[in-house]
């Protein structure tokens, strides 16, 4: 779904309505620290698979579906909400391609979102 | 309006939500403060006045069930009001959140407009239930209303160990006479706010006022280590009380107070007694008639306070005791030893 690099990463009704309602100036700051706190977020995930801590690796999960969901990264909060839902693989290895496409899609949306506030 | 200005606690491990959150409620006119996680909002919670918190529940070091579970332990925190904000995965959880003591439940992301909704509606009812605890503690006592709040209300008793206090205003039938209902009522007014102050500043409760007389007692709902200790040094205190007052009267040329008091001590009856619509917290049984019987005897007496043998003994060496010797009482089959504690002869 986030590989289909045609479809926008952003639904740009939820975004506009985000702006409506909490002001344009609000949402700049707001992506910002999206996009600031995103790489955190990712390699907690990574660590909590490393880690096989299978709390932690919903709790990152869940924390970037909520993200997604307030920014209209449809993509992003399917892949998100998949991993929280589903939980740990039996082996590590097992998550890898998931999370990497999880990444790819955090990279796109965050990109997007950069776009369309500062544009 | 109430619900204006109100001061909301932000609680979410994620810093988007936590913006985002603030902004919204801030754009509703509320203020805010902001906690990362369960552990850190309930330190802020002991320390800060809240009017409601807005709970996330994925969190780390203390998730949003265990804030719930506590807040609902917590006797001051309790009917603190919670809406549960979160995109927590299965009913279930929500189930397990209203269960909790949540008032409301709003998926993320938050709609504004609900979100407004629900605020208001939850600060109108802590509102509300705020008037009702007010109501509660002006017409009972801060130690009923929190007993109340404990362990509910239920009609019936239970046994304890307590003092039970009666005092009123001698001759205040003349008292009355002499002067104005408006200056009677202020008179009354003084009174009970001395009164009040001593037994309180001693551990007791009044639980009864009637005309110039009231019933106080030490140990009940609440226990006390030395009930009789208590309720004798607070009747030294309301006497000493009386004689200040009595000092500014007579600087005005009014007429002085004077006030009797008996106390008893031992097993009571203690509980709500009345109907389930109308009802009082009251102590019954042997002790309370004593204690009264006791103070209505400080007229014959000539003494200001009176106690029986339960309470002289476990009094101190340091309160001067006068045994009056076997009284007859009204009531009582044997005659009663009778003590009058100094505190100089009644006028």
């Amino acid at each position: 779904m986030g590989d289909e690099m045609g479809t926008p990463a952003i639904d740009l009704s939820t975004y506009n309505e985000l702006k409506d309602t909490a002001g344009a100036e609000f949402v700049v700051e707001l992506v910002d620290t999206f996009v600031e706190e995103a790489p955190g977020m990712l390699s907690e995930l990574r660590s909590a698979r490393t880690a096989s801590d299978a709390d932690r690796f919903r709790r990152a999960a869940h924390s970037i579906k909520s993200n997604a969901n307030t920014f209209g990264a449809l993509a992003l909060g399917a892949l998100a909400r998949e991993l929280e839902l589903k939980g740990l693989a039996a082996e590590p290895a097992g998550d890898d391609p998931a999370i990497d496409a999880l990444a790819a899609e955090l990279a796109r949306a965050g990109a997007e979102l950069k776009g369309l506030c500062h544009g | 309006m109430a619900e204006l200005g109100a001061r909301l606690l932000v609680v979410d491990d994620n810093k988007v939500n936590r913006l985002l959150l603030s902004r919204s409620v801030e754009m509703q006119g509320h203020r805010t403060a902001v906690a990362e996680n369960g552990r850190i909002a309930l330190e802020m919670l002991r320390v800060e006045a809240f009017d409601l918190l807005l709970l996330d529940i994925e969190m780390p070091e203390m998730d949003g069930f265990t804030v719930l579970e506590q807040l609902k332990a917590d006797v001051q925190l309790r009917d603190l009001p919670v809406i549960v904000t979160s995109s927590v995965e299965g009913l279930d959880n929500i189930v397990r959140c209203i269960g909790l003591g949540a008032e409301d439940y709003l998926p993320k992301p938050v709609n504004p407009v609900l979100l407004k909704a629900r605020i208001g509606a939850s600060l109108e009812k802590k509102r509300l239930r705020d008037q009702q605890k007010e109501l509660v503690r002006r017409f009972a006592t801060s130690e009923v209303a929190q007993d109340l709040q404990q362990s509910g209300f239920a009609l019936g008793g239970k046994r304890v160990h307590a003092s039970v206090m009666f005092s009123d205003i001698r001759g205040f039938t003349a008292l009355v006479e002499s002067a104005s209902p408006e200056e009677t009522i202020e008179l009354l007014n003084s009174y009970y706010a001395l009164m009040f102050e001593a037994i309180g500043s001693h551990g007791g409760v009044v639980n009864q006022m009637v005309g110039d007389g009231l019933m106080a007692l030490f140990g009940a709902p609440q226990p006390l280590a030395d009930c009789a200790g208590a309720a004798v040094a607070a009747a030294l205190e309301m006497i000493e009380l009386i004689e200040q007052f009595n000092l500014e009267r007579s600087a005005v040329e009014k007429v002085p107070m004077h006030i009797g008091i008996g106390i008893a001590t031992g097993e009571v009856v203690a509980g709500y007694t009345g109907t389930q619509t109308r009802a009082t917290y009251t102590c019954i049984g042997d002790t309370v008639n004593l204690a009264a019987r006791l103070e209505a005897h400080t007229k014959v007496a000539g003494r200001s306070i009176l106690i029986d043998d339960a309470t002289q003994r476990s009094l101190g060496v340091g309160v001067p005791v006068q045994a009056l010797g076997p009284v007859p009482f009204k009531g009582k089959a044997a005659a009663v030893e009778i003590f009058a504690v100094a505190a100089g002869p009644v006028a």
